[in-house]
């Protein structure tokens, strides 16, 4: 019992609060990152291992159009609508044929790309990181440290890119097709919905989300070749943790897994603290293989 | 029988077709039309093809010979979102409503399509409640949680949505209680004075020798009979001989 | 090689009964699926060499009552007894041991393996199964046995075919032979003229009627031309109740099974 107290004593809160924030933060880039996978995966039953060099071409594109305007908010729209062409082309002329075949298809045509676009990125951007410039560098105190207000802007935009794609399944025209083709491809064919368009339009939206995560992830870490690697093994224990298809479940894994990792931090190295995603991806698949935030199976 | 042969030209012709699945040969060459706004019946015993035909005609399995014709134009090879537009309804056997979406949305996916002004839209919606009086009640319950015969009204009312010229229906009676048969007959009726035609397939003989104006039996994936319903009762022993056991 | 190869090395079940007792039989089995009865209260039994059928309707509970039978499916409640003992709730790969095999409705065959092969696997699962290491030429009773099964179904001269380059009618009877080389006691036959032409429906009646004798054959058919043909017995469901039982011509004489049919 003391030595339970003692350790709770010993814990600094103000240091518990900054690492929440820090693990929504990143819980909620991660979020929008998961979301763009989820909704492939959930709609179309495609396993996109290229969305994370979606999330890297959009921070590439974003250096671009920063460069070429200088306004941080037009290389995010940019951003987000050049990859979206770019995901719906990819989807037509490599997914579309395969559509109705087994997944590992898809998942092979997909890696593959992932492969061609990292390499790609190489070629053309070299080795070297680029940076993006944050679009406000104002501070605020919190504790002891000046915290960025551009990291509380990233938290504020992820929710509010994935709030209104969450009203736009609910209520738009476009919305309901998608919902229908999700439930019933066949049926809904049989009224009518063009499902491949569908299909297209989801994986653009999916890779849209995926680029302007990237945008704004940018200027924390640097534009490089191989920052999507990173994120889409972490975006991928939280589709599995939070359900996979489930778009309310990976919010929360999200979440979830980020607070934990940045609890950690305070007292391992960070780069030990991943361990914590891969302890819980572990323990979801032995218990509860559906998803953690999915309702219990009946 | 007489009438082999269509006098106008008919809005749903089937010609010598065979559908596999896999290596299974359902459809051995089947031949029959429907003629604008006619009632027709198909007949026949589990398992031998009905609803494989009806799939056929909606795209959902390709024939691997023969033709399907709507309005004279040759369809067969066209994907089922198309084909839905160009006027043809589904009802599946299973009915398959969008468990997860209103009873709102199930319809609104069929009102949903180019040039359907909003008035139409409404007007459609309009006339789907009033047919059907107990999805206006429920118009923004989950499909799931209707009860089987409140399904099936949705899932005809879906396919109404669409405007069609012709609706295929598969089996709509089957695991309703008898009230609810009756209200699916006056249903079947309502839409022939609406001048939809209509391919109805079920295994309830009675309710069908009623309903249509034609009926085809079939056997082991070919037309074995086609005459007017008028011409048959139930106990005529061409009913037992493909029907009975 | 005849059908009388297949019956001399029938293991031996346990506790035989006399042969006029039932090779199978269902107590009160009931399915309950939430709400829904699947199968209600059934009291079934199939003697010793008959062939029966299983008739009714859409959704009248046949394939379930396969799948209970065969231990895909536990039922709710009842029991079901094979050669006197009680085989309720055991899975499948115990209730094949024990000497129930079953063909599907969809063709569950090897079709990169040739016909001999995919019947000599299924020989080998009632002998010498945990021998790994000998090359299958060591066990000449196993070759035997699979040539007999392919003999039966009639298509010994195809042994060495790609089973995938098989018609689909002689692809159906191969699953029947793959039944066969199991060397079962009650062999479940799900639809097997399913997708066939009239000339491959008649092949198949043949085949049957060949490997009927010594051996207890159910079937669950929607052709009428076969029942009525091949079957001593026929049973007829409705709603997972039992409508009807008899001979073929009670049955068809049998005005509430017209009715159940007919919807009049």
């Amino acid at each position: 019992m003391d030595a339970v107290a003692h350790f709770f004593q010993s814990i600094p809160v103000d240091l518990l609060i900054i690492q929440t924030v820090n693990g929504v933060v990143t819980g909620m880039i991660l979020a929008l990152v998961a979301s763009g996978l989820t909704l492939i995966f959930g709609i179309m039953d495609v396993v996109n291992f290229a969305h994370g060099e979606l999330f890297m071409l959009g921070a590439y594109v974003g250096v671009l159009v920063l460069t070429a305007t200088g306004s941080f908010w037009i290389a995010l729209v940019l951003s987000a609508l050049i990859v979206a062409l770019l995901g719906a082309a990819m989807q037509v002329v490599t997914l579309r044929p395969l559509l109705g075949r087994d997944s590992l298809n898809t998942i092979l045509v997909t890696f593959g790309i992932s492969l061609i676009l990292q390499n790609y990125a190489l070629w053309q951007f070299g080795p070297v990181a680029r940076k993006i410039g944050e679009p406000i560098t104002s501070h605020f105190n919190l504790f002891y440290l000046t915290y960025p207000w551009y990291r509380i802007l990233i938290a504020l935009l992820s929710a509010a890119i994935i709030g209104s794609f969450w009203l736009f399944l609910k209520y738009g025209k476009y919305g309901v097709w998608i919902r229908a083709t999700a439930q019933d491809r066949v049926m809904a064919q049989a009224m009518g919905i063009p499902v491949p368009m569908v299909y297209t339009g989801v994986f653009a939206i999916g890779a849209a989300m995926a680029a302007a995560s990237g945008v704004l992830f940018a200027p924390l870490v640097g534009v490089n070749h191989t920052m999507g690697l990173d994120w889409v093994l972490k975006a991928f224990i939280v589709v599995v943790v939070g359900g996979m298809g489930n778009l309310g479940g990976s919010i929360a894994a999200a979440i979830f897994i980020s607070l934990l990792e940045a609890y950690a931090a305070i007292w391992v190295n960070p780069s030990q603290a991943v361990l914590v995603s891969f302890v819980v991806l572990i323990l979801t698949l032995l218990f509860r293989p559906t998803g953690l935030f999915v309702p219990t199976p009946k | 029988m007489n009438q082999t042969a269509p006098r106008t030209e008919p809005i749903v012709l089937v010609e010598d077709v065979h559908t596999y699945y896999g290596k299974s040969h359902i459809l051995h060459g089947v031949t029959l039309h429907v003629q604008p706004g006619e009632v027709v019946g198909l007949l026949g015993r589990n398992g031998v093809g009905k609803s494989t035909t009806l799939k056929t005609i909606m795209g959902l399995v390709r024939p691997s010979h023969g033709s399907v014709l709507l309005d004279g134009n040759a369809i067969s090879g066209l994907p089922p979102h198309k084909l839905a537009r160009l006027g043809i309804g589904y009802v599946p056997e299973d009915r398959r409503i969008f468990r997860l979406l209103t009873v709102m949305e199930n319809l609104r996916t069929g009102l949903d399509r180019n040039g359907v002004t909003d008035e139409r839209k409404a007007g459609l919606l309009d006339k789907a409640f009033t047919y059907f009086p107990v999805l206006a009640e429920r118009r923004n319950q989950a499909g799931g949680t209707l009860s089987g015969g409140e399904q099936q009204m949705l899932a005809i009312a879906r396919a109404m949505m669409l405007e069609p010229k012709i609706i295929l229906l598969d089996e709509p009676t089957e695991g309703l209680m008898p009230r609810m048969v009756s209200q699916i007959r006056q249903i079947i009726d309502v839409l022939h004075r609406e001048g939809v035609a209509i391919l109805l397939v079920e295994q309830n003989v009675p309710l069908t020798l009623e309903a249509s104006e034609r009926v085809y039996i079939m056997e082991k994936g070919l037309v074995r009979h086609h005459c007017a319903a008028s011409e048959i009762k139930v106990d005529d022993p061409v009913i037992g001989q493909y029907l009975g056991v | 090689m005849s059908g009388e190869a297949l019956n001399d090395v029938r293991s031996p079940a346990n506790g035989r009964a006399a042969a006029s007792a039932p090779v199978l039989k269902t107590e009160l089995l009931t399915v309950r699926f939430g709400g829904l009865a699947a199968l209600s209260k059934v009291n079934f039994e199939v003697k010793r060499d008959e062939v029966c059928a299983i008739i009714g309707p859409n959704g009248a509970g046949k394939s379930t009552f396969f799948n209970c039978l065969t231990g895909v499916l536990k039922p709710t409640s009842g029991r079901i007894l094979f050669d006197g003992e009680d085989i309720t709730g055991l899975p499948s790969n115990t209730i094949s041991r024990k000497g129930i095999a079953r063909s599907y409705q969809i063709t569950n065959i090897m079709p990169n393996a040739s016909a001999l092969e995919n019947v000599r696997i299924a020989a080998q699962s009632r002998r010498h199964a945990w021998n790994m290491i000998s090359h299958h030429s060591a066990f000449p009773d196993i070759n035997e046995k699979a040539e007999a099964a392919l003999q039966s179904v009639g298509l010994l001269e195809k042994a060495d075919q790609l089973a995938a380059n098989l018609s689909h009618g002689e692809q159906r009877n191969l699953e029947i032979g793959i039944a066969l080389a199991t060397e079962p006691t009650l062999l479940c036959l799900d639809e097997p003229t399913a997708g066939m032409s009239t000339a491959e429906t008649h092949d198949t009646m043949q085949l049957v009627r060949r490997i009927a004798k010594n051996l207890t054959i159910l079937i669950v058919e929607h052709d009428m031309q076969v029942v009525m043909e091949l079957c001593h017995r026929i049973t007829v469901l409705h709603y997972g109740e039992i409508l009807a039982d008899g001979t073929p011509e009670e049955i068809q004489r049998n005005s509430k099974v017209q009715e159940v049919y007919l919807k009049t």
